[in-house]
């Protein structure tokens, strides 16, 4: 209702919109605009960050966080927020470590880790929607529930992970881009298209711009706000696996703060918290935004104490730009 | 009358937003103790003139003459500290705070400079509210209070602050009809008081009733500016829309048609009970009764979005129970539910994903949306129910009210649903574009649909309906159709049924 009154006129209708319309474009292309904007100046500052060996040094850091932005996305699209998927990850890399340990399975331990990640979503979408309890909160909860679980798990030791085929998910490449790029990407692109060319896409779209007129359209939204927290608990766990073969270890520490990374790679993406607006190529542009960002500051020399900083400056700057244009 | 200055004059006030020129020279010029009704079509510049005179909007050429002194607003804050209250269609309270706190918000009394004086400050409120003849629980919280609760503490606040130019944004939008005749006892009690009343409204019997004075906006230009005693309905509208209202007289169906929906008995405790009626295709059948007599509850109950407790209803001769909205859309009913904002727009998305929201299983292969067969349909019934947008990419909260419950309808129709439950089908919506939505509701009848209409507007039940159903108090109190639709029949009992007088929504006194 605030969105109606913030409007410029209700006749905006009648008459076709000319000339060039600054707002518009910083609300369409705001991400996209900062992403090259950042390009430029990281080139100007480091001689050595236009180079293939940095860039797809970038792209493999991003993956992690970008795999499970993809899934938050969803979430946050439903007006929802999920604050468990880094002790999902957790969760998940632990498991796959200790199958790996017990079985040398491969396959067995990699199929474990999502089933675990899907469990904990669909805990998580049942209790906000038949429970009612706040996404906020429950996901509070249960981050801390699966934080324990991990830690209970391996008894505070961190499983190793020395099985070398395994490993090479997180060195190899395919094509010359890092393996766990590669499923990023792909994620991304199938993430994509869900959200553009499926009736699920639309729901989730419809539920965060107005659940009860979802609901009064004949549409479940009950089912769908349930499929999102599994899907937010799947793309955990396929992080998890990213996770695992990348640092050759399963912690219980492992994915401690990742759910404000994500969040902060949709939210600088344009998404709106709010919901039904946005989608998950802007989150892929926030997490390269952000990765580009700590990269160039790597570069630089600057001082890690500083560079949480110049993060959190970044966000707020993105999200008040696209919010400028939004309101329009 | 003799002739006076006039307290607020606004003169030449021009205002462009990226493309549209929304007001263009629009002059007003109100008196004190004056009704000062402003018309006009949605998008005629109405919003942006009261959203001027309120601060919220800056204006780019023109002038605002106070007392004959020119002022210029940057913030609502600065209108309101000279004497400009502007009460906007969806209220803003602060819904968890009381009665007392919302009205006095930002100016409650102290003592010492420090700490609230709550007696002192009761005492004020209770003053103002008995000024307006309203009674309202100051200690509840503003979010427990009726629409028409909340809008009398609007009031009082704006009076709090001795305001001398109260502007009434469709206050009547969502009051029914006892709520609305304390309205206006509050208005001329203000009136009297000197204050200078600025009402826009939809309804023109209202006009009638209330102004003395009624401006016209049209396309962001102002078509004119009366003294009420020398206009009629018929030039006011000529006037909102450029052309004269036509005529329209409901037809029932065959009384051989199939009956499409039944209700036995139907009952949902604490809402409505033994309420029973047949819906044949081709027929449009009304529920007038007041706000809270149960009728939207009927529809909803229909519709499988809350659950009768007892009776039956029957889908071509066939018991269902419906355990969601999904399971009725499924059998070919569709609800245009009574406030399309929050009930039935998704409105940061595009009027296209509104269209189809209900029937993406028809432009669906293999689990994949075909958007090309979506956009041609969308764009079809764009075309049909003419809907005025740029395309279908267009978002749906920039449509103004007529084209937004085009779309609601369109939803249903993308579907072909047979049978039609509509909540208010005209709420917020002007005037060309009513007669618009009845004439579509008729074609959709003759065209063999079932279609249930609820509405506070009796005139628009006589427009649309052969037969009109009364709800008071959750009961069915009457049918009339044919020879016995007359409107007195309807208002009584509506008004009194056959039980006792029943509870007011607030009592004045």
């Amino acid at each position: 209702m605030d969105l109606q009154r913030s409007l410029p006129a209700d006749r905006a209708t009648e008459r076709r919109r000319r000339g060039i319309d600054l707002r518009d474009i910083l609300a369409r292309y705001g991400t996209l605009i900062a992403l090259v904007l950042l390009v430029i100046v990281a080139t100007v500052l480091s001689p050595r960050f236009l180079t293939t060996a940095n860039l797809m040094n970038v792209l493999r850091q991003t993956s992690i966080v970008g795999v499970l932005g993809i899934g938050m996305t969803f979430v946050i699209l439903t007006a929802g927020i999920d604050l468990s998927v880094g002790a999902i990850l957790a969760v998940s890399v632990v498991l796959l470590g200790g199958t790996l340990e017990r079985t040398g399975n491969i396959w067995l331990a990699i199929a474990i880790a999502p089933a675990a990640g899907m469990a904990i979503g669909l805990v998580n979408g049942l209790g906000v929607t038949w429970g009612r309890v706040q996404p906020f909160v429950m996901t509070l909860g249960m981050l801390g529930i699966a934080r324990s679980l991990a830690f209970l798990y391996t008894g505070g030791e961190p499983v190793p992970i020395l099985d070398m085929s395994f490993l090479r998910f997180g060195i190899g490449y395919i094509a010359g881009i890092p393996i766990p790029s590669v499923v990023f990407l792909v994620l991304l692109g199938a993430a994509a298209l869900v959200l553009h060319y499926t009736p699920f896409g639309r729901y989730i779209y419809a539920i965060g711009s107005n659940a009860e007129a979802a609901r009064l359209s004949g549409i479940n939204v009950r089912l769908y706000t349930i499929l999102v927290y599994v899907l937010s608990g799947a793309t955990a766990s396929v992080a998890a696996i990213l996770y695992g073969a990348q640092f050759a270890a399963a912690p219980a520490i492992a994915g401690e703060g990742y759910e404000l990374d994500a969040i902060a790679a949709v939210v600088v993406g344009g998404t709106s918290l709010f919901g039904g607006q946005g989608g998950v190529i802007g989150t892929f542009l926030g997490a390269l935004i952000i990765g580009i960002l700590s990269n160039i500051l790597n570069l630089t020399g600057v001082s890690p104490f500083a560079q949480p900083l110049a993060k959190g400056a970044l966000i707020i700057a993105a999200v008040w730009i696209v919010g400028r244009g939004q309101r329009a | 009358m003799e002739p006076q200055q006039p307290v607020l004059e606004v003169r030449g006030i021009s205002r462009r937003f990226p493309g549209v020129l929304a007001l263009d020279h629009v002059d007003l010029s109100v008196r004190a103790s004056e009704v000062h009704a402003l018309l006009g079509e949605n998008g005629a510049g109405k919003s942006t003139l009261i959203k001027i005179l309120g601060g919220a909007v800056r204006k780019d050429a023109g002038e605002i003459l106070l007392d004959g002194q020119p002022v210029d607003f940057h913030a609502p804050a600065e209108a309101l500290a000279v004497g400009i209250a502007v009460i906007y269609q969806e209220l803003v309270l602060c819904p968890h705070l009381t009665v007392a706190e919302n009205v006095l918000m930002g100016h409650l009394p102290r003592t010492g400079g420090v700490a609230i004086d709550w007696r002192a400050a009761k005492a004020r409120v209770a003053q103002l509210f008995r000024t307006l003849g309203a009674s309202v629980p100051l200690n509840a919280p503003v979010g427990r209070l009726s629409t028409a609760q909340q809008q009398m503490v609007e009031i009082a606040k704006a009076l709090s602050r001795d305001s001398r130019i109260l502007v009434l944004d469709e206050p009547s939008a969502a009051l029914g009809q006892r709520d609305l005749e304390h309205l206006f006892r509050v208005i001329h009690r203000l009136r009297e008081r000197g204050v200078a009343v600025v009402y826009i409204s939809h309804r023109l019997e209202e006009v009638f009733e209330i102004a003395d004075r009624a401006t016209v906006l049209k396309d962001g230009r102002l078509a004119g500016s009366w003294p009420i005693a020398e206009v009629d309905m018929r030039g006011l509208v000529r006037a909102m829309t450029g052309r004269d209202l036509g005529a329209l007289t409901a037809v029932p169906a065959a009384p051989d048609a199939p009956v499409r929906l039944e209700l036995r008995k139907l009952g949902r405790r604490g809402a409505f009970s033994d309420v029973s009626l047949r819906l044949r295709a081709g027929d449009v059948v009304g529920i007038a009764g007041l706000v809270g007599s149960g009728r939207t509850e009927v529809l909803r109950a229909i519709f499988g979005a809350d659950k009768p407790d007892s009776g039956e209803v029957l889908i071509d001769g066939q018991r269902v129970h419906f355990r969601s909205p999904g399971q009725a859309r499924r059998r070919g009913l569709g609800l245009l539910p009574e406030d399309r904002k929050t009930q039935g727009l998704l409105l940061n998305r595009a009027l296209r994903e509104n269209v189809s929201l209900a029937s993406l299983s028809r432009f669906t292969r293999f689990g994949v949306l075909r958007l090309r067969r979506e956009d041609r349909a969308v764009r079809d019934l764009m075309g049909q129910l003419r809907i005025a947008a740029r395309q279908p990419g267009q978002l749906t909260v920039s449509l103004s009210g007529g084209n937004q419950q085009k779309v609601m309808l369109a939803r249903w129709l993308a579907r072909r649903c047979g049978i039609l439950l509509i909540d208010e089908p005209t709420r917020g919506v002007d005037v060309g574009a009513k007669e618009e939505i009845y004439r579509l509701i008729h074609t959709l009848a003759r065209e063999g649909a079932a279609v249930l209409v609820v509405s506070s507007e009796l005139k628009e039940l006589f427009m649309l309906c052969s037969r009109i159903l009364v709800m008071r108090e959750g009961r069915l109190m009457g049918e009339f159709s044919g020879a016995t639709l007359r409107e007195e029949d309807v208002v009584e009992a509506m008004l009194l049924g056959g039980t006792d007088d029943g509870p007011a929504t607030f009592a004045a006194g």
